[in-house]
């Protein structure tokens, strides 16, 4: 045998199966893979997309003016040897972000087990039900639904026209009001729960009848099957569900641009991390600094998922409930 | 027993009609206001309008800076159409790679594949902005099309490798043993089979791309090229204020129309989707 019919042998065997992945190989090198290397590069530089020839590294610098502040600094000293100001809504926007994330997600969660529990009986018009409360998730990333959300929550808008009907006074304009105003976005983000919900009812439906009545005949409450079946069984789920969400919730944008008008609101009350990185990088064009904000994000995700599957080992069962 | 069996059935139906109502109540809302005057939309919560028109919609249509929103809507269709079929191309050439053929490194670039799953776009972000304004891109439909060519959706490969390889086997090796190329396998097997998978990725490739916002701000930068999402945005000032509340909600309004279409008419492949992949929201 020669050498070369062990090539052609070889490319026989694998030239075609390459073929049908070739424009997802192209995409993942052209853009994921070089971009990705690019963007780690950019992070370690002052890049200005309108003026890219002046480009230096300037090593950390980006990731201290991110959190200079935390150590009480108002300036650094880059690689080059110049003075850089520190940004001043860094830690602002993280904490809208981690506030936003860890509210809406578990009352999302919440809401989704609960309405799935509450369709999952046998009753006539499931699949109806289901639908309705899917049409939320279906539109509510919609710049549309932001928009009507902005009309909702304003002075004069439904919600107040509601609550003065039934006697309150002097009603804030929630969108507006540094106080209320990321409560509005926790709250449209829960009223999405329909996905989770979807997944949820399609994990108790796996759930055998029998567990159930054997628990009833041995006197359990409802409370206690809730603990004792419903949610270990369910683990599984409600360790996807809240991976999944909490990666979507730390990239939530649209509804904090539309309702801040492109800009973070009333005192910075709605600058999600997202809205922070796009003004950096297209509204100032510092994409050096908008790359390092992005790793910082990539960073953050991955730690939390990192700790969500490590503490799952003790509260997540794979077994079948014996 | 029984009676209380059906009282009990009929408090609950009562309970979720009435929670659901809640649920869907600012949608119908907007839909009801949309037709009310301007001047009536305000701290008006009741849903039968006291007059009827649509003046909104005509002040709305009229769009942004002399482009309608049927333009909108046309860029919008356009973008949907082309994003569907390059999804469909790419991403089910790829999954038909994972699912059925054997290769050098295959563990490898699937394992490749499910971590970009998981990745956060805003990491690759900037670069291709980069890139694609080098290559002359911004401001013209590629940079949000191009890429669907290129299976850069890893929830539909991921989507489509499970429902593949869910089907018989035995149909793609009597194919072979019949003289079935693997192009032949592919086209007159797999994707035939795989026609539920299909739909369920053209569905959401189409909402996706529909509502998609924070792409189209970067590239769509002049109004002719506008997206519905994109031309929306434009109902909202700086810092928030809008000025035609009427219009912004009657073209909201119209805006979400093929979604709910396209949701009712193909809702169980909605259902599935969701299910197995645990697709967004």
């Amino acid at each position: 045998m020669s050498e070369t019919s062990g090539i052609v042998k070889f490319l026989r065997r694998n030239a075609a199966a390459y073929i049908f992945l070739a424009p997802w190989l192209l995409g993942f090198f052209v853009l994921t893979l070089y971009p990705m290397a690019y963007s780690l590069w950019l992070s370690f530089t002052n890049y200005v997309f309108t003026n890219p020839d002046a480009t230096q590294w300037i090593g950390l610098g980006n990731y201290l003016k991110m959190f200079g502040p935390l150590f009480g600094l108002s300036e650094i000293a880059t690689a080059t040897g110049e003075t850089m100001r520190v940004d001043p809504y860094y830690l602002k926007a993280l904490s809208v972000t981690f506030t936003y994330v860890f509210t809406s997600v578990p009352l999302k969660l919440v809401a989704a087990l609960a309405v799935a529990m509450l369709l999952n009986q046998k009753l006539r018009g499931v699949p109806f039900y289901r639908a309705v409360y899917y049409i939320p998730t279906l539109l509510g990333g919609s710049v549309a639904i932001a928009v009507l959300w902005r009309k909702l929550f304003e002075k004069d808008g439904l919600v107040n026209g509601f609550l003065s009907a039934l006697g309150f006074t002097d009603l804030p304009s929630w969108i507006t009001n540094p106080r209320y105003a990321l409560w509005t976005l926790v709250l449209l983000s829960v009223w999405q729960f329909g996905s989770s919900m979807i997944i949820f009812l399609a994990g108790l439906k796996q759930i055998p009848e029998e567990y159930y009545e054997a628990a009833s005949v041995d006197g359990a409450t409802r409370v206690r099957q809730f603990f004792s079946i419903t949610i270990p069984l369910l683990s599984p789920v409600i360790l996807f569900n809240l991976v999944m969400q909490m990666i979507y919730a730390f990239q939530a944008f649209t509804q904090a641009y539309i309702i801040g008008g492109g800009r973070g609101g009333v005192l910075n009350s709605t600058l999600f991390y997202t809205l922070h990185l796009y003004i950096q990088g297209w509204t100032y064009y510092e994409m050096g600094y908008a790359s390092a904000m992005a790793w910082v994000l990539l960073f953050i995700i991955g730690v939390l998922t990192a700790i969500i599957f490590k503490t799952s080992d003790w509260w997540v069962s794979y077994g079948t409930g014996e | 027993m029984k009676t209380g069996t059906a009282v009990r059935h009929a408090l609950t139906h009562l309970f979720i009609l009435a929670l659901g109502t809640l649920m869907i109540y600012p949608i119908v809302w907007m839909v009801v206001s949309s037709f009310k005057p301007n001047n009536m939309i305000f701290s008006d919560p009741g849903l039968i309008p006291k007059a009827v028109t649509i003046e909104n919609y005509i002040t709305g249509w009229r769009g942004y800076a002399g482009t309608t929103f049927g333009k909108f809507f046309a860029n919008s269709l356009f973008m949907c159409a082309a994003a569907i079929i390059g999804n469909l191309i790419a991403c089910t050439m790829a999954a038909y790679a994972f699912a059925r053929l054997k290769f050098v490194g295959k563990n490898f670039w699937f394992a490749v594949m499910m971590v970009t799953l998981m990745l956060p776009g805003h990491v690759t972000i900037v670069p291709r902005y980069i890139l694609f304004n080098t290559f002359g891109w911004v401001g013209t439909f590629l940079p949000i099309i191009v890429p669907k060519f290129l299976a850069t959706d890893a929830f539909f490969v991921f989507l489509l490798v499970q429902f593949i390889r869910s089907l018989p086997k035995e149909l793609d090796e009597a194919a072979i043993i019949d003289g079935c190329s693997k192009l032949g396998v592919f086209l007159r097997i797999i994707v035939p089979l795989a026609t539920p998978a299909l739909v369920t990725t053209a569905l959401f490739t189409f909402l996706w791309t529909w509502d998609d916002f924070f792409n189209h701000l970067l590239y769509l930068t002049s109004p002719p090229i506008f997206s519905v999402s994109r031309a929306l945005r434009t109902f909202v000032g700086d810092a928030g204020a809008v000025s035609n509340w009427g219009g912004a909600l009657a073209m909201s309004t119209l805006s979400v129309i093929p979604s709910f279409i396209l949701f009712f008419a193909l809702q169980k492949y909605f259902v599935q989707g969701i299910a197995t992949t645990g697709i967004k929201g």
